[in-house]
């Protein structure tokens, strides 16, 4: 069973390097290129889970996380914030917002895979 | 790997964009214009750059980043206003981010000390206070969450461990799914799982969003404690989670130092290491609530996502559709001649026909030169460092305007526009602005101004440098041209061919050697890089008013508009640009000197007559003038002379074959091109001719003689 994941970012060059890493895991993978986009993309990519970067124009990753949790649909797929940093505040603030966990960059492939698969229980 | 070098080169590609942006935006902040807005997507820009450059491991560009942004954030914040001093260290960050890039492009390492005194500067600013900076140039950004995974007794080979582990409602809250946890740990090793659920209430106390189960493991593996944390990584805040481990006495040994060794409290070591970092993250915070109401009102400059659509494709690519056009303008001539040769060319449904593919081999031709064109904002932004470098190199205070920055040229001029560019900015700030005190004592602004301007003018580019210095000082000119032998002592020079010494190989007006604009061997070689691009500097200076430097440049160098005309057996082009008028000579208007020399009246000039045919080496003693025509031309300068040739067929465009991959130079000729009967005409290269005619100094004798 391949899983659905929907990536968000503002920068090209991440949702490329995201992409690349999912495909080759295995997931199949919709990109998103901020947060207004990414909640716009849901029903088309139905995901299992969402990657997110914090900080985008118009909507950020916080918004996200919220417009997605006030979803019924969605509201319990997990969604892992990108991000550069890890400050306790950073992950306490994702957290309230209803974030399920964080990858810091600059991620190995491995842990990164690893750990959707962890939050996935795969 | 090679995909990670894929991402890499796309990693660059934004970073022009973002630098791009980067730099506009502190323009925009100079000039007061920019709003608060500007400061936005300014600090976005840099902190794209660090997102993406910490993915790739680009640690100088991190560190540098991170300190950039943090004082752009005190901007956006408010907390710091954009004086000038600030504003002089944001330009200097954001030529050194550019510079970072260039290093990490080319896998160089970056200028350290640089690094070191720019990030002091950016502290400066922010008025870093304590001693956690240290810890801060170490890199926070690298701290990734720090589970320890290595194994704490040096690997023996299992260890069982308990874990009891009751989720919050929080855990369901933020997706993070109980389910999924007890199946990472069953891949750890051998589980066995019990359930509490002493907890769970009746079902008309029952509530849907509450966790009422808990669950005890047992779990043996080979993996050591770092690996069952990692597992509990998200939740440690949503859950009590207790992990303990038997037999293994060293391990118990750090369970009694640290009961419950959960993420949640390396997260409190991190932080009571790292108070710092805390609190910046605490003004961050304040200032994205700020930035998204402000996007919220605003609602558009923020939305970039939606720029023009684009692909990328290579420049091999389009190359070889401008080749296969120029064939194609070749083929369309050769068809031509054919139905010329057949006779055909007074049947009208042939001629439309015929008509009809040129004209959409025209467009086609047209078509592709617009996508191989490109603003040239892409050379003028980089003139903005130029200037500041030079005028902190001559501690004059200067000013850059681009007018016309949008106006398009082919790709290649782009990039072969740069150096000599480069060259006339640093010439106009070292030598063409006056110093300050030179400048109040004329009552002039204290901060000069460079303009640098592009347009469009009848099929070509024209690129202007001005200045608003104190313009040539043609009396020092003429010394040190007469002292360098280049000139000879007492010729009459117009005011404008003395500018135009300034373009002769070794002048150099400054007696001191700066640093900056080197030993003045620049503007010589600046008119040949434009030359070779196909175009013409000229020099215009008025006293205390300025200089202005024009460069035209063609709009292509594929195909050019020429002339066709007959040498002997020989069909060769002219240039058209080059060409003033054509004529038949009247004896009235022709001058003989000496045994060979020729020379024509014209426009109450007297002008030399080349003979071409003979210059090439087509036939060895001259023709008579009676029996061909005459084309003026004209080079830079505005010195001029007669061609004289055999017969002129047509105008028409040619597709530029270069002769010097293949061949090799010829002097007085530039390319060569394939006519419609398939045979290769030579290019003349005007400029060369009137050189190597050695007419220059013979012309400006003959004038006086004319007319004295």
């Amino acid at each position: 069973m391949t899983a659905r994941i929907l990536a968000v970012d503002d920068s090209p060059t991440i949702r490329g390097l995201v992409s690349s890493v999912l495909r080759r895991a295995g997931f199949e993978v919709y990109l998103a290129g901020d947060g207004v986009e990414g909640v716009g993309s849901l029903s088309d990519a139905d995901p299992a889970l969402i990657i997110t970067d914090i900080n985008m124009p118009r909507m950020d990753g916080f918004g996200l996380i919220e417009a997605v949790r006030a979803t019924g649909e969605y509201s319990s797929v997990p969604i892992l914030v990108l991000t550069t940093e890890s400050s306790p505040e950073l992950k306490a603030r994702a957290r309230n917002a209803g974030a399920t966990g964080w990858i810091v960059k600059p991620f190995e492939d491995k842990h990164f895979v690893s750990v959707i698969n962890r939050v996935l229980g795969r | 790997m090679s995909d990670m070098d894929e991402f890499l080169e796309m990693f660059f590609v934004e970073c022009d964009e973002l630098l791009e942006a980067l730099s506009t935006g502190l323009r925009a902040m100079d000039s007061a214009t920019g709003d608060v807005e500007t400061v936005h997507s300014v600090f976005r820009a840099v902190h794209s750059m660090k997102g993406a450059a910490a993915a790739f491991g680009l640690s100088d560009l991190v560190t540098f980043a991170h300190r950039f942004e943090t004082v752009l954030d005190e901007l956006r914040s408010e907390k710091l206003d954009a004086t000038q001093s600030v504003m002089v260290t944001l330009h200097r960050s954001s030529d050194f981010l550019s510079d970072l890039v260039t290093a990490a492009r080319q896998s160089e390492c970056a200028d350290q000390a640089r690094l070191k005194e720019l990030l002091n500067e950016l502290d400066d600013i922010i008025g870093h206070e304590d001693v956690s900076t240290e810890d801060e140039d170490e890199g926070i950004e690298f701290v990734p969450l720090t589970l320890d995974l290595t194994p704490l007794d040096g690997g023996t080979p299992l260890n069982t461990f308990q874990i009891i582990f009751s989720p919050d409602a929080e855990l369901y809250r933020s997706g993070n799914d109980p389910v999924a946890l007890l199946f990472s740990l069953q891949q750890l090793g051998e589980t066995e799982v019990t359930i509490d659920h002493a907890l769970v209430p009746l079902l008309r106390d029952w509530r849907a969003e509450e966790t009422y189960l808990s669950w005890k493991v047992t779990l043996i593996t080979d993996e050591p404690v770092g690996k069952v944390n990692e597992i509990f990584e998200f939740v440690a805040d949503c859950a009590a989670i207790e992990i303990s481990s038997f037999e293994q006495p060293i391990q118990n040994d750090f369970f009694e130092k640290n009961p419950v060794a959960t993420v949640g409290s390396q997260e409190q070591k991190e932080l009571a290491n790292n108070p710092q970092n805390a609190e910046e993250h605490k003004s961050v915070e304040l200032d994205e609530n700020k930035s998204e109401k402000a996007a919220k009102t605003s609602n558009g400059p923020g939305g970039n996502a939606n720029a023009a659509a684009s692909i990328r494709v290579s420049l091999e690519r389009v190359d070889k559709l401008m080749n296969m056009i120029g064939e194609l303008v070749i083929k369309e001539a050769m068809l031509y001649q054919v139905i010329e040769t057949a006779g055909l060319t007074n049947q009208p449904d042939v001629v439309s026909a015929l008509d009809g593919i040129r004209q959409l081999a025209g467009d086609i031709q047209e078509s592709v030169m617009s996508i191989r064109a490109q603003p040239l904002k892409l050379v003028f932004q980089r003139m903005h460092r130029i200037v500041r470098e030079a005028a902190d190199a001559t501690g004059k205070k200067v000013r850059l305007d681009t007018i016309g920055e949008n106006t398009e040229v082919d790709k290649t001029m782009i990039e072969r526009l740069i150096d000599p560019l480069t060259h006339m900015i640093r010439n106009s700030v070292d030598h063409g602005l006056e110093d300050a005190v030179t400048r109040q004592r004329r009552g002039k602004a204290l901060e000069g101004t460079i303009t640098l301007s592009a347009a469009h003018r009848s099929g070509r580019v024209l690129i202007e440098v001005s200045d608003d210095g104190g313009g040539i000082d043609r009396e020092r000119v003429r010394k040190i041209a007469e002292d360098r032998g280049l000139i000879a002592p007492g010729t009459q020079l117009s005011s404008s061919e003395i500018d135009s010494l300034l373009f002769l190989p070794g002048f150099s007006s400054k007696e001191q050697v700066s640093a900056l604009s080197g030993r003045g061997v620049g503007l010589d070689v600046v008119r040949r890089e434009i030359m070779s691009l196909g175009g013409r500097v000229m020099i215009q200076s008025t006293e205390n008013k300025g200089t202005k430097f024009s460069i035209t440049l063609p709009l292509t160098l594929a195909v050019l508009e020429g002339m066709l005309i007959q040498l002997g057996d020989q069909s060769m082009v002219l240039p058209i640009t080059a060409v003033q008028e054509t004529l038949r000579p009247s004896s009235s208007c022709l001058h003989y000197v000496g045994k060979t020399g020729k020379l024509l009246l014209n426009r109450g000039e007297l002008i030399p007559i080349v003979d071409i045919a003979c210059t090439f080496g087509i036939r060895d003693e001259p023709a008579p003038l009676e029996d061909g025509v005459l084309i003026v031309i004209e080079n830079d300068s505005h010195r001029r002379a007669a061609l004289f040739v055999d017969a002129i067929f047509d105008q028409r465009q040619v597709v530029i074959k270069s002769l010097e991959e293949n061949y090799g130079k010829i002097p007085g000729v530039s390319a060569a091109t394939i006519l419609g009967d398939g045979n290769i005409a030579l290019i003349i290269d005007p400029e060369e001719i009137i050189f190597a005619s050695g007419m220059e100094h013979a012309r400006n004798n003959l004038k006086i003689a004319a007319y004295g």
